[in-house]
């Protein structure tokens, strides 16, 4: 190796090395990618929260929808619902999956602050949690008309969310929906 | 008096106390051979929700819910790689802290090797470097340095 080069070695290892660790400034370590994109919608036999009928998959599915995963327990869940209440209201479909919690404390949250679900799914033991590979609340998925996970959001939904991420899938998938 | 009294066997106590064993629940195996599986699973499933704990370790609700179901799963009669395949299924191979080898994890796997060839290499590339770096001198520089030296020594 030239002389010269070997003097810039320590410069070009340290460039190197800077490059890495800019790159991992901007990185989110708690980003992880869900197993189940592109993958259908576990199969689920529990009840609805409202009424306690049996609910299942084949209720749910059928047309493109939110699956918004919360709990009463869940602090971020209480900031979110406010704008999934705007969502519902602007005509998005969302699904609760009402994920470890008591049901007379989840009744009261929905009348106390609003109820933004067309149903909400019991998942008192967390096994649908598990299926879908739930590691906390809230989560939100994205599933289209063939019952099929388009995408998994972790954390708060807030407009920058929606609009920035969430917001051009849900126009992908529903003009999936009305092409073919 | 009284009052001391009370307050020195408070603080006896307390010295007695043990500290709470990290993980929280124990659970009953039909055999041996299972409780020994399920430590080496629960070693090696990572919680989803922590950065870098196992599920054995971490007490995180997920983590509670995912030893319940190791627990299961294990007195059903399922094999470990069935089990570590259900749980790939749902959180991805980052649940695992041997993750199976891929496209993906390769990088992971290889790194340390090719780190080590390339430490290794480097070595010896500085190694040779410095042992040739004492040049003989060719015939004339040692004529000239003899007659340098005996220059000095007349001086002196």
């Amino acid at each position: 190796m030239a002389p010269r080069l070997k003097l810039f070695l320590p410069l070009i290892l340290f460039l190197v090395l800077a490059a890495f660790l800019f790159r991992g400034l901007s990185l989110d370590p708690m980003a992880m990618p869900s197993a189940l994109i592109d993958r259908p919608l576990p199969d689920f036999q529990l009840t609805e929260l409202a009424d306690d009928r049996p609910l299942t998959r084949a209720d749910v599915i059928g047309e493109p929808a939110l699956f918004n995963v919360w709990a009463t327990w869940c602090i971020s869940c209480r900031v979110e619902h406010p704008y999934l209440q705007q969502l519902a209201d602007s005509g998005v479909p969302i699904y609760g999956i009402n994920y470890k919690d008591e049901d007379a404390a989840a009744r009261r949250w929905l009348r106390d602050l609003g109820d933004p679900y067309r149903a909400n799914i019991v998942d008192r033991e967390g096994t649908l949690g598990v299926d879908l590979g739930v590691y906390g609340a809230p989560e939100t998925y994205l599933v289209d008309a063939e019952g099929v996970i388009r995408y998994r959001h972790v954390g708060v939904i807030d407009e920058r969310v929606w609009r920035d991420t969430l917001e051009p899938l849900w126009r992908e998938v529903l003009a999936l929906e009305i092409l073919p | 008096m009284n009052l001391l009294r009370t307050t020195a066997l408070t603080l006896c106590m307390l010295l007695l106390a043990l500290p709470a064993a990290a993980v929280i629940e124990s659970y009953e195996f039909s055999e041996r051979e299972l409780e020994t599986r399920y430590r080496a699973l629960s070693q090696e499933l990572r919680c989803p929700k922590c950065q870098n704990q196992n599920i054995a370790d971490s007490n995180a609700p997920i983590s509670q819910d995912l030893r319940r179901l190791l627990h299961q799963q294990l007195e059903a009669g399922d094999s470990d790689r069935e089990i570590l395949e259900f749980m790939v299924a749902r959180y991805g191979e980052f649940v695992r802290y041997r993750p199976a080898f891929n496209s993906a994890t390769a990088i992971l796997w290889l790194a340390p090797g090719l780190l080590l060839l390339g430490g290794a290499g480097g070595l010896l590339m500085l190694l040779r470097g410095r042992k040739q770096s004492p040049a003989a001198l060719d015939s004339d520089d040692q004529a000239r340095l003899t007659v340098l030296l005996q220059t000095v020594e007349k001086d002196a």
